[in-house]
């Protein structure tokens, strides 16, 4: 069986505890009793027992293992962690993952998988919306999110009369702002969202 | 991040009891500058009492014509709301241009009204801050302080509040509700809600310990021209350096600015003269500023001229 970057990750996090608990014994505080919670994951009940620390973000690649998810700045300054919580997209790593028990979390792997691509995942792909990959998963969390808002009628910065909101380029590069894509790959992403827009319109 | 207790509350009684009764305790609702916060171990409560769940979440009319906005409504839900887009126009603009659509999605109304500073040396743990450790110093008045206050400042503290929707309602003369452990409620209005650092600058504003705020109030709608204009380094998600919220009626203007000092700032005496110079001039009499920061009086003199040239027509 071939070992995935996953699985490799996983053994040595395993190793490096296992170390780490074999060699100190001085624990100056003890942790906090741990909480026990139900996320709703990618319409999966997903049950832990959870320092109230995690965050939303570490739950879902710590203790779920589902590492699409990415931990960029870890301070809600880069979009990397988005998912949605009931709909709505919101940085997990600004959020406890207590705070969320019984709540529907939705993550990239809940999007589409390889040969089922969601379409807004298949339209990166076409637009060559990313270079390094890293903030991908995140953005398109967002974006996905992002046009359901405008097909919402939520107005946004630019939205010139808050009561007509409609979809223009400009309207996603305001509204993407949350996630900062250090390759710049905007162009493509902003070409990516209008091809997924103009499917769906 | 510090070790903490968690407990989620069902009534805002049972929380502000909760906070009252274990030192070192926060509210939590947004959570989207606390847990940063607490990241960075400058807030490290030892319990965190969990109020997303009071149903303080309803936007409704109230008997005097006005609005009442819970205090756990969604940034992105105030800006959205249809009675606010066309009555209150200027505090969805505000929102509207504050953060990113993810961290409006989440943080809240009162969580936006009690949101920190964001100075260099407030979150640089190895330098001073008389806000983060009261009596350590100030890194910022001998530091880099382009974005920080001139007006309302102190020998201790030039910090800048950074909330853009407090300048909105601070224009609008909202009121902020509250309950304490003991069950009374209060009605703050927002001039009075944040206070300036004088020697106590980790003091912000006048809620006491357990006081939970439960609603925003907004007075009847003024009607005129709402406008906020906010002046930053990138076109998106930045902070303010400076902004300026303002409604335009025949025969009658409010001004406050955002960017300039530990709390919206506004004084209404000002609004009264004739011309931007002639207000701005009036509004920022006291000012203090250091060789990186005195741009911001005449951009926000400007600013403001372009805001009345627009929504006088």
């Amino acid at each position: 069986m071939p070992v995935t970057r996953r699985d490799a990750m996983m053994i040595g996090g395993a190793a490096v505890a296992a170390a780490a608990t074999g060699g100190n014994a001085a624990v100056p505080h003890q942790p906090p009793a741990p909480v026990a919670i139900t996320l709703r994951v990618n319409g999966k009940a997903r049950r832990l027992s959870i320092d109230p620390r995690v965050t939303l973000l570490d739950a879902l690649r710590e203790h779920l293992h589902l590492t699409g998810t990415k931990k960029g700045c870890d301070h809600g300054q880069c979009g990397a962690c988005t998912v949605t919580v009931e709909g709505r997209r919101i940085n997990s790593c600004l959020s406890l993952a207590v705070m969320h028990h019984g709540d529907a979390i939705g993550t990239i792997e809940g999007l589409g998988r390889p040969g089922a691509l969601h379409p807004m995942q298949a339209a990166f792909v076409a637009h060559d919306g990313f270079q390094c990959g890293y903030c991908t998963p995140g953005q398109i969390c967002s974006a996905v999110a992002m046009l359901a808002e405008i097909r919402a009628g939520i107005p946004s910065h630019v939205t010139d009369d808050l009561m007509q909101v409609a979809f223009s380029d400009a309207e996603v590069r305001e509204r993407m702002s949350g996630n900062i894509c250090r390759c710049a790959a905007y162009p493509n992403i902003v070409a990516a969202i209008r091809d997924v827009q103009e499917a769906g319109a | 991040m510090k070790a903490f207790t968690y407990q989620r509350a069902t009534s805002p009684a049972e929380a502000a009891a909760a906070v009252a009764g274990h030192h070192g305790a926060r509210f939590i609702a947004g959570g989207t500058n606390l847990l940063d916060l607490m990241k960075l171990q400058i807030e490290t409560p030892g319990h965190l009492v969990d109020i997303n769940h009071l149903g303080l979440d309803r936007i409704e009319p109230t008997a005097g014509g006005g609005l009442r906005i819970g205090a756990l409504v969604r940034n992105t839900d105030l800006a959205a709301d249809h009675r606010v887009r066309r009555d209150y126009a200027v505090l969805s603009r505000a929102l509207l241009a504050g953060a990113s659509a993810q961290l409006r999605n989440k943080a809240t109304t009162a969580g936006n009204l009690l949101q920190r500073t964001r100075c260099h040396y407030f979150y640089d743990t190895t330098k001073p801050c008389n806000k983060r450790v009261p009596g350590s110093g100030c890194a910022a008045l001998g530091g880099s302080n382009r974005n920080l206050a001139v007006l309302g400042t102190s020998d201790q503290c030039i910090a800048t509040h950074p909330s853009d929707m407090a300048v909105a309602m601070r224009a609008l003369d909202a009121i902020v509700e509250t309950t304490a452990p003991d069950g009374t409620a209060r009605a703050i209005p927002i001039v009075d809600f944040h206070v300036l650092p004088g020697a106590t600058p980790q003091v912000e504003t006048v809620l006491q310990p357990g006081e939970l705020i439960t609603g925003v109030a907004l007075p009847p709608p003024l009607g005129g021209t709402h406008v906020y204009r906010k002046v930053r380094d990138r076109a998106s998600y930045a902070f303010a350096v400076v902004s300026v919220a303002a409604v335009v009626a025949p025969g009658t203007l409010r001004v406050a600015f955002g960017g300039l000092a530990p709390k919206p700032w506004r004084v209404e005496a000002a609004e009264t003269r004739a011309g931007a110079d002639a207000i701005a001039d009036a509004a920022f009499a006291g000012a203090r500023t250091t060789r990186q920061n005195a741009f911001k009086l005449p951009l926000s003199k400007r600013l403001l001229a372009s805001v009345l040239a627009d929504a006088r027509g």
